[in-house]
């Protein structure tokens, strides 16, 4: 099908595409690299008065490293960061989850900001973001402010990021020496949504030491459990994919053609053992 | 606000200046604006891969990018790789290899493949399958898809050693 008629606005600045989400509200809606907007708009579940285009918004861009955070701007599409030289040295973990965002020609447009803002429960960038404690940095009328991602994520396609804010970018810390990072994901074929995946980092993997996990795909947003990751201390990855089984009875996880609850359970446990055993 | 908008794109190594509906995603202004219809239309929502073309070098899927976001892009369909010579090595193979069944396909996969090749990627069967993952054959021709992809890239590999 085809998107419902909308008019289109290509704001300049960051300050005038604000002041574009503040004049229409709710009738607005920015648009990024349109990898899930366009599809939500063509089959008719989103029909927003005006579309937004960022792509000129230069503050939305860039990619800088300090000395131990990396910026990325939310415009920054898949495709930049994965041929950025200084990913793999930087961000491992993001270089092991963008190979399995979707199919080439995605990567080619999607972006980064728009990732974050979507919050698709089977994303890959929202665990990520999540394990290693990126800030994401919003801005609206009144400035801008810096939201952790594990607050960042508050329900079903739900941020908190305010209706007339935008994510101007994610600030990463980069790969501490001493930990490593694992990454796995299932799906019924390479790209699609995943049923079932988890990002994580550890000082040591098998056995656990210091385990930080997000699992997505499973839930309404990623899912992280502190207490979970504590009694997995000093367990072997096969120990470990029976306790995460285990602590995830009794969650809503979700069900649908793919997969159902209870399958996702177990294939959280299963890709937890595979990431940890390949690292 | 204006329903329309004043667009100047490269199509094919040509400069094109037209008045589009917002609305209006790109493969549609490709197929019944200019009359180029080598892009298909398959799923309209970014799945089968069947509207996929060449925007700024990258492989696009033009049925989720909308006209008026190829302002000032380069945009390059299955009629320019043709005409360019571009694809001729891959449309060999494709010939060659019998990769082609009903063909609604070809101009994606050949736009996936010429990226392949032309970006230095192996003949290794896994990874082509994994970069034209995004293009969908309903004849499901996959096998001899790989096997006239893995033809040129080895080629193009033993060219270079």
């Amino acid at each position: 099908m085809k998107a419902p008629d909308f008019a289109y606005a290509r704001p300049a600045d960051l300050g005038a595409a604000l002041a574009l989400l503040a004049e229409h509200g709710t009738e607005a809606q920015p648009l990024a690299g349109g990898q899930s907007l366009m599809p939500m708009m063509n089959f008719r579940l989103a029909a927003p008065e005006i579309l937004i285009d960022l792509s000129d918004v230069a503050e939305l861009r860039g990619l800088e490293r300090t000395r131990d955070t990396v910026r990325i701007g939310a415009m920054t599409r898949y495709r930049d960061l994965e041929d950025w030289p200084d990913l793999g040295g930087t961000l491992p973990l993001v270089a092991m989850a963008l190979p399995h965002i979707a199919h080439d020609a995605i990567r080619n447009r999607g972006t980064i900001g728009g990732s974050i803002a979507l919050c698709d429960p089977a994303a890959e960038l929202p665990a990520v973001m999540r394990v290693l404690a990126a800030e994401i940095e919003v801005a609206g009328a009144e400035g801008s402010r810096r939201v952790a991602a594990d607050d960042f994520f508050t329900g079903f396609y739900e941020t908190a990021c305010g209706e007339e804010e935008l994510i101007v970018a994610i600030h990463v810390p980069v790969a501490e020496a001493d930990r490593v990072y694992g990454f796995h994901e299932l799906a019924q074929r390479h790209g699609d949504y995943a049923m079932a995946g988890v990002a994580l980092s550890a000082l040591s993997p098998n056995p656990i030491r210091s385990l930080r996990a997000a699992f997505f795909g499973i839930a309404a947003t990623p899912v992280r459990l502190p207490d979970l990751e504590a009694a997995l201390e000093g367990l072997t990855a096969c120990e470990a994919q029976a306790a995460v089984t285990a602590a995830l009875e009794g969650l809503d996880l979700l069900a649908d053609t793919k997969a159902s609850a209870d399958m996702r359970r177990h294939l959280s446990g299963v890709v937890l053992k595979r990431a940890l055993e390949a690292m | 606000m204006d329903k329309t908008r004043e667009i100047t794109l490269t199509v094919n190594g040509e400069s094109v200046t037209a008045r589009v509906p917002v609305r209006m995603n790109l493969v549609d202004f490709l197929r019944n604006e200019l009359e180029l219809t080598g892009s298909h239309v398959g799923c309209e929502h970014g799945v089968c891969g069947a509207c996929t073309l060449l925007m700024d070098g990258r492989t696009t899927r033009a049925c989720l990018t909308l006209a008026v976001q190829a302002d000032g892009a380069e945009v390059v369909t299955v009629e320019g790789l043709a005409a360019s010579g571009r694809s001729a090595a891959l449309a060999r193979a494709f010939t060659e290899r019998n990769a082609l069944q009903c063909g609604f396909c070809t101009p994606g996969m050949l736009a996936s493949a010429v990226t392949w090749v032309e970006g230095g990627g192996s003949a290794e069967r896994d990874a082509i399958r994994a970069h034209i993952s995004g293009n969908y054959c309903r004849c499901t021709g996959y096998q001899s898809i790989v096997d006239a992809i893995a033809d040129v890239a080895g080629s193009k590999a033993e060219d270079a050693a």
